[in-house]
């Protein structure tokens, strides 16, 4: 037997070899994706921690104080009932990344199972399960939502099952590609020939392959999710108030756009800009960090 | 002698995000007018890179910083991009390796071949495909002037390489560059391809470089050879000189890796390790890592590639007649004559050909495997061989229970295993394994080496989660991987490496019988020798029985004990290796023979005019009678109405399939005829 010899270049250079690690690792080299990332969790900070520090009432309404411009008391102003712009754009943020992040994770989750079980079965549950998404691609998503939305009295879990319900079609579609491609890969042939079930091929190898773009796209549905959000609340379909959304802010910023009224409006207008923008530079990121050739070079 | 390109120290660096790789550091070559220099080494020498340099066709980060080549009066170092595109594809021609991507899949093959014109000569259209018409009739296109409208998927790979070398004939270059022409495609046409290649040089007398892997490509068709080794030219001689007596390390381990140089007794020469990574080059000979003979010498400075018409560059060369020691014995497989593990009975398996349209009508079959019937015994070497397409493959996944049969029967150890679902086959699995051919493609990417190895064991549950992690660290010292390995991904290992890991996990279920379907042809011939001796090395340790599937009837006569030659779904011979590869009887396996290209000059040149002619005709309408008779020299009328039955020509079980045989089948009364044939 021919033992690997001592000047074995390729056996010596891995120190990176945890899957974590080596990705972050080939994120961070990445300029927009430390943009991306910093800007995330900056906001993270200021809608969580933010509160904290920043003591403001957003339950009691002060007509008295309404809409006042911005000042050392209120460094954003206030709205047209009294809250303080600057302490409820960090509650509103809560709900719009909690909303969104689980939104997207739900829609990613179910959407991945439904393409890859498609994608490795093939034949005519294939063929079924994908007229399934085609058939709810075909409804616009928007009635689906005002649908939904006008029967029950919006919640937070109601808007993630919602937003979610539009969503996980893309991811669907998307790895049931994959796995149409992957499930012909020896790889998972050698997985058949141990002995090895479907499910295992599902969950061990196709699901597993298809990570990199399942993940990409889960940030943009991030995005997606917040904008959607965003677009429901502006139709005033969103969560009822005191609770606040970035979107709820904007929607009614508008309405005193001849007032002049600007703090209502570019606060939440940029900060739904500057994170939905935030999750793509890190989608776009992993999608590189998660192409394993591509790090070879 | 008119020097056509003349390189003088070329140098040419690649950058890459994390350093730069020198894939050629000086080198230095001339290649006359009509005259053919092979340029040979393992992947990974610069060879490509050297012919890539003179097109200056880099990849992105590419530059050659130092050293010129001069072609005829011009420098092409110096030139401008502008210049060099009027130099690429008229004034030097080059052919790439895959045909299958190196044509528009969207342009008829006429408008390929005129377009060259078109770029660098003031013709009209009507002009440039007179010009591509008689082009494509000088690479031998059949009817060239009917299919300058045809689309390359209507045509094999060995005539869209055909099609490849018009495009870069089409102006009548100075110089050929031919990168790996013929490494994609079948034996058979590998020859015709390399014959036209030589065919055209002598008529248009034209420079040609032909780099490739292959030191018996080299060896019928070139005038000079420079063995290329980590970015130098190791030695570089006249062909006929470099093969009689190679004095650079190097070339010997390349000669003594083929295994057709091998008894099938002996173990095959392997060069240990790797070429070194070129973006930090070793100090000293770059060899001296992998060299039998290096010294402190070599290691400390590096050797001046030294002589005239035979230099090379090596403190230690080899003597005249020195001989090396000769490669260790290792015993061949032999058969437990008692006990046939596998026996294959009138396999067939046809592939449904639908239409395009809603209804998906069948409209024909696809014969891939056409009746075949075959024994393997308990512990020997059963070698399939035949061209791609012959439908070796399609039984390789029939065999391992991949595929199901259109009728036969498939017995494993005493069980038969057609017609099983697929629960059913689960529990006998573990017996029979199969091992891939692309070692890129047959691990998961994102599973650690150490969750490969121990996943059929987890599927079968073969023991506690301990017994599987030991069993795992063992599987690595038996195919030579050290432990660290565990823990690593399968990109960072290198092509052979990474088909340890495949045998390593085909051993996993310590398994009686290991399909494996073309094993070492994704391989460089070192790394080729070392799994060749490491797959005997097992099947001795662990009594293993093979069916080793390739195209490559040198390889499979090494390490086969049973020979299996497949013609178009069909068994034309089969019998003892070294009487089916010493004594063909079927006119097909003679001529697969004379295909394989020899490391011998004389040899090579001599049988310039054997070998099997043409291609091989579309499963889907096989020809009548014997299915080889399209392209047998001794065909006859017989051959078309009746088809051949296997009959015997010796007693160890020689058998053959043919109406004229090159010697006469032993009596029946002799053989047992009726008797399931045994090898």
């Amino acid at each position: 037997m021919t033992a690997i010899p001592a000047g074995d270049a390729t056996l010596q250079h891995s120190p990176k070899t945890h899957g974590f690690t080596r990705t972050m690792s080939a994120v961070l080299t990445n300029k927009l994706a430390v943009v991306g990332l910093g800007i995330i969790v900056a906001f993270i900070l200021f809608c969580y921690a933010g509160p904290l520090i920043y003591h403001t009432d957003q339950i009691h309404i002060e007509l008295s104080r309404a809409a006042l411009p911005p000042s050392a008391a209120h460094p954003l102003g206030t709205n047209e009932v009294g809250y303080d712009q600057l302490g409820r754009l960090m509650v509103g943020g809560q709900t719009s990344l909690e909303v969104g992040i689980a939104a997207a994770l739900l829609a990613t989750v179910f959407g991945t199972v439904w393409g890859a079980i498609a994608g490795y079965t093939g034949s005519f549950i294939d063929s079924a399960m994908m007229r399934v998404v085609d058939a709810l691609l075909a409804v616009p998503a928007l009635f689906l939502l005002l649908f939904l939305a006008s029967i029950a009295r919006p919640t937070a879990w109601l808007l993630i099952l919602v937003i979610a319900l539009v969503s996980w079609l893309g991811p669907a579609r998307l790895v049931r590609g994959a796995a149409l491609s992957l499930r012909t890969r020896d790889f998972v042939t050698s997985a058949r020939l141990m002995g090895g079930g479907p499910w295992r091929a599902v969950f061990r190898h196709i699901a597993p392959n298809a990570i990199g773009i399942v993940v990409v796209n889960a940030t943009f549905q991030v995005a997606d999710a917040i904008l959607v959000l965003a677009a429901l609340s502006f139709l005033g379909l969103g969560i009822p108030p005191p609770a606040a959304n970035w979107g709820d802010m904007l929607s009614s910023g508008i309405s005193y756009t001849y007032a002049g009224y600007w703090w209502l409006i570019y606060p939440p207008g940029l900060a739904i800009v500057c994170v939905v923008i935030a999750f793509n530079f890190l989608g776009d990121a992993l999608r590189d960090s998660f192409d394993v050739r591509l790090q070879k070079r | 002698m008119t020097p056509v390109v003349t390189v003088v120290d070329l140098h040419t660096d690649i950058a890459l995000s994390k350093g730069t790789v020198r894939p050629v550091s000086g080198v230095s070559f001339t290649v006359n007018k009509g005259e053919s220099l092979g340029i040979v080494g393992e992947s990974g020498c610069g060879k490509t890179m050297t012919a890539l340099s003179i097109m200056r066709l880099l990849p992105p980060g590419g530059r050659i910083v130092g050293g010129s080549i001069a072609l005829a009066d011009v420098d092409l170092v110096a030139m401008d991009e502008a210049g060099m595109r009027r130099i690429r594809g008229d004034r030097v021609g080059m052919i790439f390796q895959d045909p299958m991507t190196s044509l528009n899949p969207c342009m008829t093959i006429g408008d390929q071949v005129s377009e060259t014109v078109l770029l660098h000569r003031e013709v009209t259209r009507e002009h440039a495909r007179e010009r591509a018409a008689e082009v494509l009739d000088l690479v031998g296109l059949p009817h060239a002037k009917e299919r300058m409208n045809s689309y390359p998927h209507l045509l094999s790979g060995g005539m869209r390489q055909r099609v490849v070398i018009a495009m870069a004939l089409a102006c009548d270059p100075e110089l050929l560059i031919a990168d790996e022409p013929t490494t994609a495609l079948d034996a058979t046409i590998q020859k015709q391809i390399l014959e036209l290649i030589d065919d055209l040089r002598t008529r248009l007398d034209m420079a040609v470089i032909l780099v490739t892997h292959d030191l018996g490509v080299i060896a019928g068709h070139t005038d000079r050879v420079a063995v290329m080794y980590a970015g130098k030219i190791m030695e570089t001689s006249p062909t006929p000189e470099l093969f009689a007596n190679p004095r650079h390390p190097y070339t010997e381990a390349l000669f003594r890796a083929r295994p057709e140089n091998a008894g099938s007794d002996r173990k095959l020469y392997a060069i240990p390790g790797l070429p070194p990574d070129l973006s930090d080059p070793p100090r000293g000979c770059r060899f001296a890592a992998r060299c039998a003979y290096a010294t402190e010498e070599c290691r400390a400075q590096e050797p001046e590639l030294t002589g005239d018409n035979h230099a090379f560059a090596c403190f230690h060369p080899l003597g005249i007649n020195q001989q090396a020691a000769p490669n260790p014995p290792t015993p061949l497989a032999t058969a437990q004559a008692a006990a046939p593990l596998l026996e294959v009975r009138n396999l067939v398996r046809e592939f449904p050909v639908t239409s395009n349209g809603v209804l998906q009508r069948k409209i024909g079959a696809i014969s891939a495997v056409a009746d075949v019937s075959f024994t393997v015994g308990a512990e020997e070497t059963f070698g399939l061989v035949g061209e791609s397409g012959c439908g070796k493959s399609t039984i390789s996944r029939l065999l391992v229970a991949a595929d199901t049969p259109t009728s036969g029967s498939i017995t494993f150890d005493g069980i038969e295993i057609t017609g099983k679902s697929n629960r059913e086959l689960r529990k006998y699995r573990g017996d029979f394994q199969l091992m891939f051919q692309d070692p890129y493609a047959s691990l998961d990417p994102r599973m650690r080496v150490g969750s490969i190895l121990r996943e059929p064991l987890v599927i079968q549950h073969r023991g506690s989660a301990v017994d599987q992690e030991n069993a795992v660290v063992r599987l690595l010292d038996e195919v030579g991987l050290p432990r660290t390995a565990l823990r690593q991904y399968p990109h960072e290992f290198s092509g052979g490496q990474r088909q340890r890991i495949g045998l390593a996990r085909a051993l996993a279920l310590r398994p009686k019988l290991i399909v494996a379907d073309e094993p070492v042809s994704a391989l460089d011939v070192s790394v080729q020798a070392q799994i060749l001796n490491l797959m005997r090395d097992l099947q001795r340790e662990h009594r293993l029985t093979y069916v080793f599937i390739s195209h490559d009837l040198s390889v499979v006569r090494y390490v086969a004990t049973t020979i299996g030659v497949m013609y178009l779904g069909k068994l034309v011979e089969i019998g003892p290796a070294e009487q089916v590869y010493t004594a063909p009887v079927h006119p097909y396996t003679r001529g697969l023979i004379d295909t394989i290209p020899l490391a011998d000059p004389q040899r090579e040149r001599r049988k310039s005019k054997a070998g099997v002619r043409g291609e091989l005709p579309s499963a889907m309408n096989p020809p009548s009678g014997c299915r080889f008779r399209t392209r047998c020299p001794r065909a006859s009328d017989k051959c078309a109405v009746e088809e051949p039955l296997m009959l015997p020509f010796s007693v160890q079980g020689h058998r053959a399939a043919c109406h004229h045989p090159l010697r006469s089948p032993i009596p029946l009364s002799t053989s047992a005829h009726t008797a399931p044939p045994r090898p």
